[in-house]
Parts: C-alpha cells; structure tokens; sequence
C-alpha cells in the first residue's frame, strides 16, 4: 500500500536534486528549470497531503503556484534575452554588473 | 501491483531529474524536465487529481516548456564550457544533502495530521475533479483567483517590455 510517506520522500529526493542543481550550474536557464523542478516537487507535496486529508485546499494553492510559475517563465525568460543582448552570454558568473 | 507502478514512475522522475542537472546541452535538460513532469501528472492521477494533472500537462509541459525551448533556440546556445572544479560543488552537494536529510528526519520523526475535510475518492469518483476543484475555486479562494489574474496581465506587460529593443 502506498502512504503519504512515500510521496513526500519522492518529493524530498526532487527538491533537493533541485537546489544541487541551482548551486552548481552556470547556464541561467538551466538554473531556472532547476527552479521548476523545485517547485514541481513542492507541488506534489501539496497533492499528496490534500489528497490524504481529503482537503480540497492544497489543490488549489497548486493551481495558483502554477500560475506565478508561468508569469515567472514570462519575465524570467525576457530578462535572459535582455541580458544575452548586452553580454553576448547568460553565464551566471557574468552577471556581475552590480559588483564593485 | 500499484506499488511496482510507483516504484517504476519514481525511478524514471528521479533518473530525468539528474539527466536536467547533469546534462551539458540545455536542450537535454529541458526534455528530462519534461519526462518529469509526466511523471509528475502520473503520481497526481494516482493520487485521485485528475484534473491537477491535465493542468500539468497542459501549462507545465506544453506551455512552459515550450517558452524554455524557445527561448534556448532563440539565443542559439551551445553546450556548456566544462565545469570548473571548485569548492562551490562541495558545498553545494553539502547543502543539498543536508536539505535531503532535514526532510527525510522529519519524515521519520513526525506524523501528518491537518485539518481534515471531506472529499472522499468516492465524492471525487461521482462528482467529478473538476467541479469540486471550480467550486471551491470560485466561492472559497475567490479573491486569490483575481489576484492571480492580475499577476498574469502585469507579467505579460513586463515580459514584452523587457524583451523589447527600444523601451
């Protein structure tokens, strides 16, 4: 029988290849799929709780998650082409503009 | 029998995880991402949310990726340069351990409980996902709706004038 337990240990495994990812990679928009992983294992987090408290609650938190993840993608997305348009790169060690 | 299935959708989520972190071309790592994000919808289907994962196929694997995929042949870019060996891998694989711990101590130690309510399989099976979902939506969370909708207009506006030329 599958619990609750093993849901969230499948998201804790997720969550944390997420941040390994977004610490050590360079390329911005790998970082930012790195991010997406992050939140798709918090996502099931919230489905697999909802779903063993029969509470329609965490479902609905997921929906609007994938809301601001979109609207994320959207602007994220344009600040890299912004940056790729000043810098030729979308390495994250050159964004270093602000650095004095 | 739905235990073999979970195990098997477990090691294919976990394996495309590590190709999105590991592979060098952005382009691998964004089809891993969306091999998870099948099985993702696989798990939110066993878990009686059928709607959750239409909406994750639909938004995460069709929209969303699509806009990465877009945008990485847009700028044309290559494989990554070699990583560097650096001391920032250690303490990174340091702190994602330790996040991997931290959860799976608190797994261990601590017990689920919350506000209970009352959406059986059963209601869900007759009802129908979809409704409970829009009912609940359009009565409980009415104004986190409408918010929600106004953070898409600002993000659609903020997107075209960042990715323009000449503001």
């Amino acid at each position: 029988m599958i619990s609750v337990y093993h849901y969230m240990s499948v998201a804790a495994i997720l969550f944390a290849m997420g941040t390994y990812g977004v610490l050590t990679r360079r390329n911005a928009i790998v970082i930012f799929m790195c991010i997406e992983l992050m939140l798709n294992s918090v996502n099931l987090t919230f489905i697999s709780l909802s779903s063993y408290l029969q509470n329609m609650d965490g479902q609905i938190f997921v929906f609007f998650v994938m809301a601001v993840a979109a609207a994320e993608a959207a602007v994220g997305l344009a600040l890299m082409i912004a940056f790729y348009r000043n810098r030729d790169s979308i390495d994250v060690d050159d964004v270093n503009m602000l650095k004095w | 029998m739905e235990i073999i299935l979970f195990y098997l959708v477990a090691l294919v989520a976990v394996i495309s995880g590590y190709l999105v972190i590991r592979c060098k071309s952005p382009v691998n790592s964004a089809l891993g991402l969306v091999n998870t994000f099948f099985c993702l919808a696989i798990y939110y289907v066993m878990l009686h949310a059928p709607f959750m994962a239409a909406i994750q196929i639909m938004v995460y694997a069709g929209a969303i990726m699509v806009l990465i995929l877009f945008v990485i042949m847009l700028l044309n870019l290559g494989t990554e340069a070699r990583q560097r060996y650096t001391h920032g891998v250690v303490w990174s694989a340091i702190a994602s351990l330790l996040v991997l711990v931290n959860v799976v101590y608190f797994l261990k130690r601590g017990r689920v409980t919350g506000a209970e309510g009352d959406i059986t399989p059963f209601k869900i099976e007759t009802l129908g996902h979809t409704e409970l979902i829009g009912k609940t939506m359009f009565t409980e969370f009415l104004l986190p709706f409408e918010i929600a909708s106004i953070l898409l207009l600002v993000a659609i506006v903020g997107a075209v004038v960042l990715a323009k030329r000449e503001v």
